[in-house]
């Protein structure tokens, strides 16, 4: 498949994943701040904080409120990573490569645009719940769409790369924050505190049944092998970082175990590490310390994933080869 | 018609205008034209919010199936779509069978001419073009002297702007030979038509448009370099801020070929070829939506950006087919089209069947001095523009505009040519909350390939404004579905899909 629409419709995907997790971040932290005492404003700070725009944040705001935070993250028009602008450049995407994906993708993507561009004119309600909830549906909509009218080849795979690429990281930033408000001392660790804080996390990716299905009481140390080394759960790294692996090598059509590019070596290294990580080490090592590093490493395989499929130069390429079939 | 419908409805044809034009639906007593008998009917039976609401609902689906432009400068949503008029013209097969073989026949004569133009130029030396139309034009382009396309064909997809007149005469008003759009509109219009009426299609045998895709497909097949059994076709689009796009994607999307932008595209060993996830890979047809100018830096424009470097050179090698074929541009030239009914006589010994508007070349003194002394009947056009430009409407222009004109036709004669105001017909329109004559155009779609196929019907564009003969889209023109009722010669023996 030509690279340029390789690259839309990765990114296409990526999006439509971003715009749920921000509508996730958003909505689970206004549930949290219900239980808080009025003005604490801490957590709206740390959204800002794991936007990693708090430049553009005070330049434009001034101090986080629950107002403007969620004016920032879900409507402002100008920031690039609010909830409009990330299902725009979905759009717009989709838009570009509307004649490879199918017809029931781009319209209920196009919808979903709509959708959100009337609710950004009339601005969010008094409980913003419904919105977010019908973000993350219509990201849900479009993945299911994706995975029955789209066929599975190549360019289903690009798509489901950039998806879990986008997911695993956006968990881990979920939990790195949301970790770092709950969890101040680490002394903490593995004592039971505030059951209703932590389900809430938990709630926050829809994990919140599949966990007690698998560990009944909740501590952060369980929440946190759940949420990063769960090979079932849909939204914990693990899982997403091994369904990246499987679509990889089946795009480049190389055995597991081996790399003919430099995205598969990333990720196969990234895999490992985690399948031979406990939870135990990754609190010694220090849960913020790893998710760091993980989120370093999960952009430096989208970067591998542009040179070895995407940014091919004539004169730059060794020995391009004529293929005929498609 | 049909009194015994008396509910207070404003949806009907009663009391519906028709003097002083051609209606296409209803004739001057009032009655419905051939084959249009039905259609008034139901929509007289149609209570006026049904009528209506449809009218929303076909909207609002073009707004979801995102079939809109863009309006520049707003990146806030604020989109807008090719207005669609629910009601459609009506085509009975008698005449459209006529205009088919007039089609038909035209596409062939210009075929000749434009390969002739190419190698000996037979017809310059035979003086029925005089040579000085052939040296001063613009979109003549001398890269293809001497190319052999496929099977000799150049114009492979042509739209052609009909109109008709008050006395119900049609004219050929210009033949669009480069790169015509509106035919995904056509296959939109009436997918929303057959939405909104199912029962009506039932009843109506309307010839199918849908077919148009895999037409195209086959016929960009066919032009694939000898040797080649399964060709890789895609369609070149400048990119997505072109404002056909829309039509580009839809296109490559129902044809199942690649959409590609000149930087998806490299001449390798001497081939052309995509970039792809898996290295290069050939490509043996396109079908090429980026006008000839930008088609390639190296042999035309240097400056344009959205072309393949070396692309003309693959062409003149035969390592790629182009449709169309570069150079088609001559034979729309404005003055060219003066000639049109000669070359049929020429290059046929057949008659037009359908006339040409009768054109003034003011090349001509005996003719220039005629349009000089009637301009204020006239309308004078400039055969290097398109798009409404460098156009005088003599009835509807100033008098200093038409001295201007004057001056601009005596400098320099051979680019321009005037033909009489024509009253465009008209047609029953949704207005608000009652029908009202507007008045259209149609443009047929023709393939030439193996053999000639004419898309039933076409695009019928109709200017929304009260007494405005523009039917372009960006000046308030909408579009309707065209019903071709009746079975085709070959239809009739062997029943197609609907």
């Amino acid at each position: 498949m030509l690279s340029r629409v390789a690259d839309s419709i990765y990114w296409m995907s990526r999006y439509v994943e971003r715009a749920e997790n921000l509508a996730r971040f958003v909505d689970v932290t206004h549930n949290m701040s219900l239980d808080l005492p009025r003005g604490s404003e801490q957590q709206w700070g740390a959204l800002v904080y794991a936007s990693g725009d708090q430049e553009y944040f005070e330049k434009h705001y001034g101090k986080p409120t629950r107002e403007n935070v969620t004016q920032f993250l879900t409507f402002d028009p100008e920031y690039s990573g609010s909830i409009l602008s990330c299902v725009q450049a979905a759009r717009e995407n989709a838009r570009s490569v509307r004649e490879s994906i199918s017809s029931e993708m781009w319209e209920q993507l196009n919808q979903f645009y709509l959708t959100v561009c009337d609710a950004a004119r009339a601005g969010l309600p008094e409980s913003p719940n419904d919105f977010y909830l019908h973000v993350k549906n219509s990201s849900h909509l479009f993945v299911g769409i994706t995975v029955t009218t789209f066929s599975q080849g190549e360019a289903w795979h690009f798509s489901r790369l950039g998806r879990v690429l986008e997911r695993a990281d956006k968990t881990s930033r979920i939990l790195d924050v949301k970790y770092f408000t709950l969890l101040p001392s680490v002394a903490d660790v593995g004592t039971p505190i505030d059951d209703l804080q932590w389900s809430a996390v938990l709630r926050s990716v829809s994990g919140f049944e599949m966990f007690r299905r698998r560990h009944h009481g909740i501590t952060p140390k369980r929440v946190v092998g759940f949420l990063v080394l769960d090979r079932q759960f849909p939204r914990a790294i693990m899982h997403c970082v091994d369904t990246a692996f499987r679509s990889l090598h089946s795009i480049s059509g190389s055995p597991q175990g081996t790399f003919w590019n430099i995205a598969e070596k990333q990720l196969g290294q990234l895999r490992s590490e985690l399948a031979y990580s406990t939870v135990d080490e990754i609190i010694a090592i220090g849960l913020h310390e790893f998710l760091d590093s993980l989120q370093t490493k999960l952009n430096d395989i989208g970067g591998g994933i542009h040179q070895s499929f995407i940014a091919m130069n004539p004169d730059g390429q060794a020995k391009p080869s004529i293929t005929t079939e498609a | 018609m049909n009194q015994s419908q008396t509910n207070a409805t404003q949806l009907n044809f009663r009391g519906y205008d028709t003097k002083g034009f051609f209606d296409e639906l209803i004739d001057e007593h009032d009655k419905p034209r051939l084959g249009a008998e039905l259609l008034l009917r139901k929509f007289e039976e149609l209570p006026d919010e049904e009528i209506l609401q449809r009218q929303q609902m076909a909207e609002r689906s073009l707004f979801q199936m995102g079939i809109t432009f863009n309006v520049y400068g707003d990146n806030q949503g604020v989109e807008k779509i090719f207005p669609f008029d629910l009601v459609p013209r009506i085509i009975a097969s008698e005449e459209w069978n006529r205009l088919e073989r007039g089609l038909k026949q035209r596409i062939r004569a210009l075929n000749l001419f434009i390969d002739d133009i190419y190698h000996d130029q037979k017809i310059i030396k035979d003086k029925v073009v005089p040579e000085v139309m052939l040296k001063s034009a613009k979109s003549f382009r001398e890269q293809c002297i001497g190319i052999n396309p496929p099977a000799g064909i150049w114009c492979h997809i042509t739209g052609t702007d009909l109109v008709r007149d008050k006395d119900g005469t049609i004219y050929v008003l210009e033949d669009n030979l480069r790169c015509p759009s509106g035919v995904s509109y056509v296959l939109q219009n009436r997918f929303i038509m057959k939405r909104s009426f199912p029962w009506l299609f039932d009843a109506s045998n309307v010839r199918p448009v849908l077919d148009y895709p895999g037409r195209l497909f086959q016929l960009l097949e066919y032009l694939a370099p000898e040797g080649i059994e399964s060709p890789t076709v895609a369609v070149l689009t400048p990119g997505v801020f072109n404002s056909a796009y829309y039509e580009h994607s839809f296109l490559a999307q129902q044809m199942g070929v690649e959409l590609v932008e000149g930087r998806d595209l490299v001449i390798h060993d001497g081939y052309v070829c995509m970039r792809t996830t898996k290295g290069f890979q050939r490509v043996d047809v396109l079908y090429r939506r980026i006008d000839d100018d930008f088609i390639d830096p190296k042999a035309f424009r240097e400056d344009s950006m959205l072309g393949v470097p070396g692309l003309m050179e693959a062409y003149r090698n035969g390592r790629i087919a182009l449709a169309n074929a570069p150079g088609t541009g001559i034979a729309d030239d404005k003055v060219i089209y003066a000639y049109v009914e000669k070359l049929i006589k020429y290059y046929l010994n057949e008659d037009a069947i359908i006339p040409n508007v009768p054109t003034y070349v003011c090349y001509d003194d005996k003719e220039r001095e005629y349009v000089l002394a009637n301009l204020d009947k006239l309308v004078v056009k400039a055969a290097n523009e398109a798009g409404g430009y460098g156009m005088l409407i003599g009835p509807h222009a100033s008098e200093d505009e038409r001295r201007k004109f004057a001056d601009l036709i005596q400098e320099n004669p051979r680019n321009y040519i005037a033909q009489p105001t024509l009253s465009l017909s008209r047609i029953p329109t949704i207005v608000e909350d009652k029908f009202e004559g507007r008045h259209v155009d149609l443009r047929p779609y023709i393939l030439y390939g193996e053999d000639i196929f004419v898309l039933p019907g076409g695009l019928t564009r109709v200017a929304l404004k009260k007494g405005s003969l523009v039917v372009n889209s960006s000046q308030g023109g909408g579009s309707k579905d065209t019903w071709v009722i009746g079975s085709s010669p070959q239809q009739s023996q062997s029943q197609q899909q609907s």
